[in-house]
């Protein structure tokens, strides 16, 4: 029987997660390749107490610009549909975030992830951005620890083993051993084999396969053949579930 | 009465003279990007952006032009050039990490004698957004910090030693400020160039460090 990983709904892509879940969540930034559906799915089916791995978290709905302040030098336009794993901390779901960029939180501003980490109900872990996508390859290559060079003589290097190797110190940094990862794509196969859309691909690619079970959020489903294999950049069995957004979705669906 | 400041498109054009023909540049957020605009056209330079990206071309102006798949590490749509590639973040970091990037241009908070920059947290403001800034500090061969040269409220930011966290220690080669641009050596700091009307004496009372006066002292050219 021909391989098909493709999950009818949302809701059933991610009817396993379980409470205390470590979750690698794709994106960057405030908008670009988010998996908004899955995220949405999980809100709705309240999972607590998550540890939520992601880039940029903090830049959910209720993100907010400190009183009086100039508007963003950056665009703020979000695509059709977006939400990001800042939804799932404005709805209490999260006890951690792993985070290079959680957002900046002025005097009076910020986001959800800012007030539950001052009033003390959620902790963040902020790694630098390569140590960060370095973990998480980690753990997909099966590589439990790593000497990087970035951290040592800042407060990166804080409890961790520094050692020298030609001269140069490096910092061990650890694997993140993640449950599920939520990675979206531009088209998929019913084996899991994915592209991506420019900049889009940014941590999907990488989160893809690092947790025990990925769940690939797709434009477009198209047939096992259609894509060429010169050019999938996530081979399928990185993939366990494949599910695509609803065919309308530009348009609000 | 002080004598006026580079503003911060003349600060990015004069950051973009340290752009070599055939370069591979990375360039942070403000400033830095803005620079990506004051490219000469006899230079080829490939810009790298730390969320999968090489290659890419000046931000997007019109409304036609913005691509939700075509963004920079600042966030901003940004427009396509022959040539470019797309990676995911592990394979962006290698290139980092590994010394893939001749130049990088980042903003700062702080920069002391020794070269060590601290650029992403204020105290009282955690838990901070570090971004990919400690990489780039420490895996660019070559790192440029751009900066006004004092706080809003006067005070120098080049000091003898950082009191914010550091991003990296001895990382920076140079510093370009509104007034004056400053090499970091092994003798400590050099004064290159100053801004037009300032002068060596001007530049050193808003330097907490003592400056060496390079014997080329000139007037920076915009």
């Amino acid at each position: 029987m021909a391989i098909n990983k493709v999950v009818d709904s949302f809701d059933e892509a991610v009817a396993d997660v379980f409470d205390g879940a470590v979750i690698l969540i794709g994106g960057f930034g405030p908008s670009n390749g988010t998996p908004s559906y899955l995220i949405r799915a999980l809100v709705k089916k309240g999972t607590k107490n998550l540890t939520i791995v992601a880039n940029t978290p903090g830049m959910g709905r209720a993100a907010r610009p400190a009183p009086g302040a100039p508007p963003p030098r950056m665009i703020r336009k979000t695509p059709p549909n977006f939400d990001n794993g800042g939804l799932l901390i404005q709805n209490f779901q999260v006890g951690k975030a792993i985070t290079a960029f959680p957002g900046n939180a002025p005097p009076g501003g910020g986001s959800p992830l800012h007030d539950q980490y001052r009033a003390g109900t959620l902790a963040v872990e902020v790694t630098s951005q390569g140590t960060l996508a370095e973990r998480i390859r980690a753990a997909r290559a099966g590589i439990p620890a790593f000497y990087t060079p970035t951290g040592p003589g800042t407060r990166m290097e804080k409890g961790k083993e520094v050692r020298e190797f030609n001269g140069r110190p490096y910092v061990l940094e650890h694997a993140i051993i993640a449950d599920y990862a939520f990675v979206r794509a531009y088209r998929g196969d019913q084996r899991g084999n994915l592209v991506y859309q420019g900049t889009s691909r940014n941590f999907n690619a990488t989160m893809a396969g690092a947790a025990k079970v990925t769940i690939a959020e797709i434009d477009e489903l198209v047939p096992v053949g259609s894509i060429n294999p010169e050019t999938v950049v996530t081979p399928g069995i990185y993939v366990q579930r494949v599910v695509p957004r609803p065919a309308d979705w530009k348009k609000g669906a | 009465m002080e004598n006026p400041r580079l503003d911060d498109q003349t600060m990015a054009l004069r950051v973009a003279k340290e752009f070599k023909n055939g370069m591979v540049v990375n360039l942070g957020f403000g400033i830095p990007t803005l620079a990506s605009n004051y490219i000469v056209e006899e230079n080829e330079i490939i810009i790298q952006s730390e969320n999968g990206v090489l290659g890419i071309g000046r931000t997007a102006v019109t409304e036609q032009e913005q691509d939700f798949h075509l963004v920079n590490a600042s966030g901003q749509f940004t427009t396509s050039l022959p040539g470019m590639s797309f990676f995911e973040h592990a394979e962006s970091f290698s290139m980092i990490r590994g010394g893939h990037i001749d130049l990088c241009v980042l903003g700062g908070l702080q920069v002391s004698e020794k070269g060590d920059l601290a650029n992403w947290l204020i105290p009282g403001r955690e838990p901070g957004s570090v971004g990919g800034a400690m990489d780039l500090a420490f895996g660019a061969k070559r790192l440029v910090i751009v900066m006004t040269h004092t706080t809003k409220e006067g005070e120098p930011k080049i000091l003898k030693k950082c009191t914010y966290e550091l991003t990296a220690p001895r990382c920076v080669s140079t510093i370009i400020t509104d007034i004056a641009v400053i090499d970091v050596t092994p003798d400590g700091l050099v004064l290159k160039e100053v801004a037009p009307g300032w002068t060596a004496e001007e530049v050193q009372k808003l330097t907490e460090p003592r400056l060496k006066i390079s014997p080329d002292l000139r007037e920076m050219a915009l």
